[in-house]
């Protein structure tokens, strides 16, 4: 149970978007992996080698920020795709299902859920309104300087939250597959991401995604059809031999376990998954890169499906574990079956891979793990430094009168200024339980971004005193209840007992941020409140028909 | 864009059946997705039992499975009826509205 908890905790933790594994407590490094780390060595010179070829195709800021609107919709499907599969998703996802089986196919619905819903409501209306940055369509008719600056710090929280999970978890990672220090990945991803972004910009950053997304989709489809080969071409024929394998225990497999079992937490949970994905700067910024709203439509449909597709066979491999892992002994600690897994509760789909392909398909699977951690904080990074050059440099300290080139170079000193930070806090929480900061940053982003940017696209009434108060509510209560919750409460300060009992805030917090924001907004009764109340009109028709939506420029 | 522009679009009656119609589309299917999943998270938490039972004589498999299966499967196919729509008829509208407002 207490690896089942882990587990999930770890995906929760992680949710999904592209967290990386073992973010809970430390790990032991294992012996040095040659064939993981050149294959993971040709991954990145492939990388390289795209970044220069897109570092001669970004000349204006539109092709840094947004690939200059000229991804198709298809790439932007896989890039999507690439920015939500994780090494998280991998490892976790098919370690949740190896430990409890149903449960992991119940995570892996909440996380998918968000999908259809950012399809159906935000979409086409991100990619009409938006230019380079989400704050650019909650200022639309609000007071620039001040929303800007709010919705920059919004997408930089989120941003500095995620960046940390990641780096802890590309450290962790890199002893857990490559059996190499902590400190060397958290070097090696910092200055590679700066080279993706500051030479590539989006045209790099966006390619970096696809192929990893291709590779993960490979990786997991493949090792899904050698299990098969072993244990038979039906789902039911795996399930059988899962539940046999896992003895008395089996049938345990087929339902419901405690995971999910308190409403509360449950909804809690899935709000802050569905709601703060749509609220989270780098995947919203990858609605800005395709030229109109039908390829914006499109990139959802095929992101949805590729994600959908990756999450049932992700979970399907998690089954097929249970009975070739789980009765191997030479994966156990000490060969002792059901005992401790070798490397920690995450790795059966790593197992999995050493027992049906052998240290090739292992290698492959490592270095694909990695490469993910690479490709999510390029994207996290890009996202960053667009709210430091665009929003708050070009936007609000500039007013507008900043020259490209000028706000290209600062683009990229924030580029580099973030990587450095970012490998500075990667060292600083090094051996840290970083768990919380995926509830902080998705909290953040469901009750400060999401609440702001669907307010702002659907509701006349939306004011800018109303926005600031909704989304500062959103971010006190959010941040309140997370260092009031078990992750931080119990886990980092060491107290007995959390005074909130959970640890997904968005239930709370979300509902505040909105209530707020409504309520101060229609006490607004300034005539700058009726001006943009008044602005709304001419905002839908863009919204509705993209007249006037910054456009695809030309390559 | 110009003041005439919007007043211009928003005249236009095809411009409000593209809204209602876009807007009764994207909520319903909207709300399909988060009400089965909502009501399936209930039945998680308040009737575990009822998601073990097997799918047939004989077999393994608990109904749980198919259900998540169907409920992904199903989400992503409203999302392709969605776009089919959207692409489709939504689309010609825009055309339409945007070339009659540069009139």
């Amino acid at each position: 149970m207490r690896r089942a908890l882990t587990a999930a905790a770890l995906l929760a933790a992680s949710a999904l978007p592209a967290v990386a594994a073992g973010i809970e407590g430390q790990v032991q490094q294992q012996p040095i992996n040659v064939i993981a780390i050149g294959m993971f060595v040709a991954f990145v010179f492939f990388t390289l080698g795209i970044t220069w070829w897109a570092s001669k195709r970004t000349r204006s800021a539109a092709d840094f920020y947004t690939a200059g609107g000229g991804i198709t919709g298809v790439q932007n499907g896989w890039a999507i795709a690439g920015d939500y599969m994780s090494a998280a998703t991998l490892l976790g996802l098919s370690a949740l299902v190896y430990s409890s089986g149903y449960d992991g196919f119940l995570y892996a619905t909440g996380f998918f859920v968000g999908w259809p819903v950012i399809m159906f409501l935000l979409a086409e209306r991100l990619r009409n309104l938006g230019k380079f940055t989400f704050a650019d369509i909650a200022s639309y008719r609000l007071d620039k300087s001040k929303v800007r600056t709010f919705a920059a710090v919004g997408s930089l929280t989120v941003v500095c939250f995620y960046l940390i999970v990641q780096m802890v978890g590309a450290g962790q990672l890199i002893q857990l597959l490559f059996g190499l220090p902590y400190n060397y990945a958290v070097v090696l991803v910092g200055v590679l991401m700066i080279v993706y972004v500051t030479f590539g910009g989006m045209v790099a950053t966006t390619w970096v995604q696809i192929i990893k997304a291709g590779l993960l989709l490979l990786g997991g489809t493949l090792l899904l059809i050698l299990a098969m080969f072993k244990l038979g071409f039906s789902v039911e024929g795996i399930a059988r031999q899962a539940v046999a394998a896992r003895g008395a225990a089996g049938e345990a497999l087929m339902g419901p376990g405690k995971l999910l079992a308190d409403p509360v937490t449950a909804v809690s949970l899935s709000l802050g998954l569905v709601f703060g994905n749509a609220g989270l700067p780098h995947i919203m910024m990858r609605f800005f890169t395709v030229p109109n709203a039908k390829e914006a439509r499109k990139s959802v449909f095929v992101a949805t499906g590729l994600i959908g597709f990756f999450f049932l066979v992700v979970c399907t491999v998690g089954l097929a574990a249970i009975s070739i892992v789980g009765t191997d002994p030479q994966f156990f600690e000490g060969g002792k079956l059901g005992g401790k897994l070798i490397g920690g509760g995450n790795m059966p789909v790593m197992h999995l891979a050493k027992a049906l392909g052998g240290d090739i398909f292992l290698g492959f699977l490592s270095a694909v793990a990695f490469a993910t951690i690479l490709a999510v904080v390029a994207g996290l990074a890009l996202a960053g430094a667009s709210a430091i050059a665009h929003d708050l440099y070009a936007g609000v300290i500039a007013k507008g009168t900043a020259t490209e080139a000028k706000e290209m170079r600062v683009s990229k000193i924030a580029t580099i200024a973030i990587g450095v930070v970012a490998i500075f806090l990667g060292i600083a929480f090094k051996d840290q339980n970083v768990a919380f900061l995926v509830a902080l940053a998705f909290g953040v982003a469901a009750s400060v971004n999401f609440p702001v940017l669907l307010l702002s696209m659907y509701w006349r009434g939306l004011t800018t005193n109303g926005a600031l108060a909704g989304g500062i509510a959103g971010l006190i209560c959010a941040v309140t209840l997370v260092v009031l919750s078990p992750a931080v409460w119990v886990k980092v300060l060491g107290n007995a007992q959390a005074i909130f009992p959970i640890d997904h805030p968005a239930l709370f917090s979300m509902t505040l941020a909105f209530v707020v924001a409504f309520v101060v907004s229609k006490l607004d009764g300034s005539a700058q409140a009726e001006a943009e109340r008044a602005a709304f009109d001419e905002q839908d028709v863009r919204a509705e028909t993209g007249i006037g939506a910054a456009g695809a420029t030309a390559h | 864009m110009s003041n005439s522009v919007t007043e211009k679009v928003r005249s236009n009656p095809k411009f409000s059946e593209l809204k209602s119609k876009r807007a009764r589309f994207a909520w319903t299917l909207a709300a399909i997705v988060l009400g089965v999943y909502y009501s399936f998270m209930m039945v998680v938490a308040f009737a575990p039992k009822s998601l073990t039972a097997k799918i047939g004589e004989g077999w393994t498999l608990s109904i749980g499975y198919p259900i998540v299966a169907v409920i992904i499967v199903g989400a992503w196919l409203l999302t392709g009826l969605y776009i089919r729509r959207a692409n489709g008829e939504f689309e010609t509208l825009t055309r339409d509205i945007v070339s009659e407002a540069k009139k």
